[in-house]
C-alpha cells in the first residue's frame, strides 16, 4: 500500500531573514541622514528621538497637553463611534436600496451626489455646526464609513442570484421574504468586507478630522507637533496612527473570519 | 392498473400559448406559437423536444415567471374552480435544471421552505420535511449542506422541497440536465417510484427520449426549431415500473425517433 506522505516546503531561511533585513536597513539608514545632518533636525527626527518621546509622552502631558495614551485613545473612541454609526446606518440603508425599488429611487439620487465630496471637505461646515469637540469629528468619519458600508451591502443584494429570487417567488414568498430570507443572507459576504473597508476609511478620516478640529487625539498631536516645531513629536503621531490602525485591523479580520467561518461552513 | 390518465379531469391547461420575446428592443423572437396542451388530474406528462424549441419558456410560463404574449394558462384549483393563472404561486412548484437549493440552509431547512414561507407552526414544518426527506431517501442527511452533496442528492433535495410545499402541480425543468447518465437513469427509476408513492399532477420537461419514454403517462414532443409547436402527443400505456430494454418501449421510442427525424 501506498501511503501518502506530506510534502512540505520549507521556506529558505534566506527569505525570513530579508524582512528583518530590510526594517534594519531602514531604520539605520533613517538614524544616519539625520544623526550626520543631511536632512536637518528640523525637518525630520531620528528614529532614537522619536523612541526617546515615546517614552516620555507615556508619562508627561507637556507639551501638548496630555498623555500619548489618552490622545490615542480619544481616538480610538471617536473612529469607534463614528463606524459603528455608519454601519448601523449604512448597511440597512444599502441593503434596502439594492432591494426596494423606492427605496433605491429616493435614496440613490442624493447619494450619488454626496459619495463623490471627500469627508474632508465637510469639516469646515462641521465646524460651523459643532464646533471642534466631539460631534463634529464623528459626523466626519460617519460620513467617512458610511459610502462604502452602502455601496457593499447595495451591491451585495443586487448580486444576488436571480434565479433563487425565481425559486424564492415560485414558493409563494413575498418581497419582505425574499428579502430577509435570501437578499440578505446572500449579500453577507459583501457586507462582512464593509467591516474592514469602512474602518480603513473612518480611520483615515478621523486623521484628517483631528488635524483640522481637535483639542485631542492622534492628528491633534501631530499637528501640535507641527506648530511646536517638534518633528520628533509629528512622527510619533504618524507612527502610533499606523501601528493603531494596523491592530485595528487585524482585530477586525479575525472577527470577520470567525463570522463567515459560521455562517459559510 | 391505474384508470386511463385522460378519464381524470383537467387539472392545468394551456391554450393557445404564444410568447414572443424583444430581442435588444426591436427584433422579435417568436419562441412558443400556439401551443395548446391538457394536463389530467396526478397525470404525468412530459414535454420532449430538442435545446431551443422553446419547452423551457412554455414551463416557466405555467409557473407565472413569464407572461404569455398571447393565451393564458388555467388552473383548477382545491374548490374544483378554474381560474386564470396569475405571476408566481405555490400552487406551482417549480424543480430548477440548476437545483436552486440555498446554500446556507442544511437539507432539512431547504425543505422545509416552503412551509415555513406559509407561515406554519414549526413542528409541523419539521414533521413535513423529514417525511419528503425519508421518501426521497435522504434520511441522516438532514444537516447536511447543499455543498457536502452530490449532484443526485441535491436534486433529491429540490424534489422533496416541492413535496414538502404540497404544490398543486409539479413542474421540473430538466432537472436531471446536469447528472451523470448513470446517475440520472436512477434518478429516473426514483423519481417514478417517488410520483408512484405520492401521486402528483406532474410537467416534466426533458430533452431525453428515454427519461421522456420511462417517467410520461403522456409525452408531448414539440417541433425542433423555433417558434415551438406541439407536433405530436404520444399516449405511453405501459406498465410500471417500465424496463428500458421492452420490446413496446423500444417501438415507441423509434416511432419518437423517427417522428422528430433526430439521428442518434
Amino acid at each position: 500500500m501506498t501511503a501518502y506522505r506530506e510534502v512540505r516546503v520549507r521556506t529558505p531561511l534566506i527569505l525570513k531573514i530579508l524582512p528583518v533585513v530590510s526594517i534594519a536597513a531602514f531604520f539605520c539608514l533613517w538614524e544616519f541622514v539625520v544623526r550626520s545632518g543631511i536632512v536637518p533636525e528640523t525637518m525630520l527626527a531620528a528614529p532614537s528621538t522619536v523612541a526617546e518621546l515615546f517614552l516620555v509622552k507615556l508619562r508627561e502631558t507637556d507639551p501638548d497637553g496630555a498623555l500619548l495614551q489618552q490622545h490615542a485613545w480619544v481616538s480610538i473612541q471617536e473612529a469607534f463611534t463614528g463606524y459603528f454609526l455608519s454601519l448601523a446606518v449604512g448597511i440597512p440603508l444599502g441593503l434596502a436600496m439594492g432591494w426596494f425599488v423606492v427605496a433605491e429611487g429616493l435614496a440613490r439620487p442624493v447619494f450619488e451626489i454626496i459619495r463623490p465630496i471627500p469627508p474632508v471637505a465637510w469639516i469646515p461646515l462641521t465646524i460651523f455646526w459643532f464646533g471642534i469637540g466631539l460631534p463634529g469629528k464623528i459626523f466626519i468619519i460617519w460620513l467617512g464609513g458610511l459610502v462604502p458600508c452602502v455601496i457593499n451591502a447595495y451591491v451585495g443584494v443586487k448580486m444576488t442570484n436571480p434565479t433563487l429570487i425565481q425559486m424564492a417567488r415560485t414558493y409563494g414568498a413575498s418581497d419582505w421574504q425574499i428579502f430577509r430570507q435570501l437578499c440578505v443572507p446572500s449579500s453577507l459576504p459583501m457586507v462582512f468586507g464593509a467591516l474592514q473597508i469602512a474602518l480603513a476609511c473612518c480611520w483615515t478620516n478621523l486623521v484628517a478630522a483631528e488635524l483640522l478640529a481637535a483639542d485631542m487625539g492622534l492628528g491633534f498631536m501631530i499637528t501640535m507637533g507641527r506648530r511646536l516645531a517638534m518633528p520628533e513629536m509629528v512622527v510619533l503621531g504618524m507612527v502610533m496612527v499606523g501601528l493603531t490602525g494596523a491592530v485595528i485591523g487585524i482585530v477586525i479580520d479575525r472577527v470577520e473570519k470567525k463570522l463567515l467561518a459560521g455562517i459559510r461552513r | 392498473m391505474a384508470p386511463h390518465s385522460s378519464d381524470a379531469p383537467v387539472k392545468i391547461a394551456c391554450a393557445h400559448v404564444s410568447k414572443t420575446f424583444i430581442q435588444k428592443g426591436k427584433q422579435e423572437v417568436p419562441v412558443l406559437d400556439d401551443v395548446s396542451l391538457e394536463v389530467h388530474e396526478n397525470e404525468f406528462l412530459v414535454i420532449l423536444g430538442p435545446g431551443q424549441c422553446g419547452k423551457s419558456t412554455l414551463l416557466r410560463i405555467i409557473a407565472g415567471l413569464e407572461t404569455p404574449s398571447t393565451g393564458s394558462v388555467t388552473l383548477k384549483d382545491k374548490d374544483g374552480m378554474a381560474r386564470e393563472v396569475q405571476g408566481p404561486g405555490s400552487d406551482r412548484g417549480l424543480v430548477f435544471q440548476g437545483y436552486m437549493l440555498f446554500p446556507w440552509k442544511t437539507v432539512q431547512g431547504n425543505v422545509e421552505m416552503g412551509p415555513r414561507l406559509r407561515g406554519l407552526p414549526a413542528a409541523e414544518c419539521r414533521a413535513l420535511a423529514r417525511h419528503y426527506i425519508d421518501m426521497v431517501g435522504l434520511t441522516g442527511f438532514e444537516g447536511h449542506y447543499p455543498h457536502q452533496l452530490s449532484g443526485g442528492m441535491k436534486q433529491r433535495v429540490g424534489i422533496a422541497r416541492v413535496y414538502a410545499n404540497s404544490p398543486e402541480v409539479m413542474l421540473l425543468d430538466e432537472p436531471f440536465g446536469q447528472l451523470d447518465a448513470q446517475t440520472r437513469i436512477f434518478m429516473e427509476q426514483e423519481t417514478a417510484r417517488i410520483w408512484q408513492a405520492e401521486k402528483r399532477t406532474v410537467i416534466f420537461v426533458t430533452n431525453n427520449i428515454d427519461e421522456a419514454l420511462y417517467l410520461g403517462d403522456r409525452i408531448v414532443a414539440m417541433e425542433g426549431k423555433l417558434p415551438g409547436r406541439v407536433q405530436t402527443v404520444y399516449e405511453v400505456d405501459l406498465p410500471r415500473p417500465r424496463d428500458f430494454t421492452d420490446m413496446e418501449f423500444l417501438r415507441l421510442r423509434q416511432q419518437i425517433i423517427d417522428a422528430s427525424r433526430l439521428t442518434l
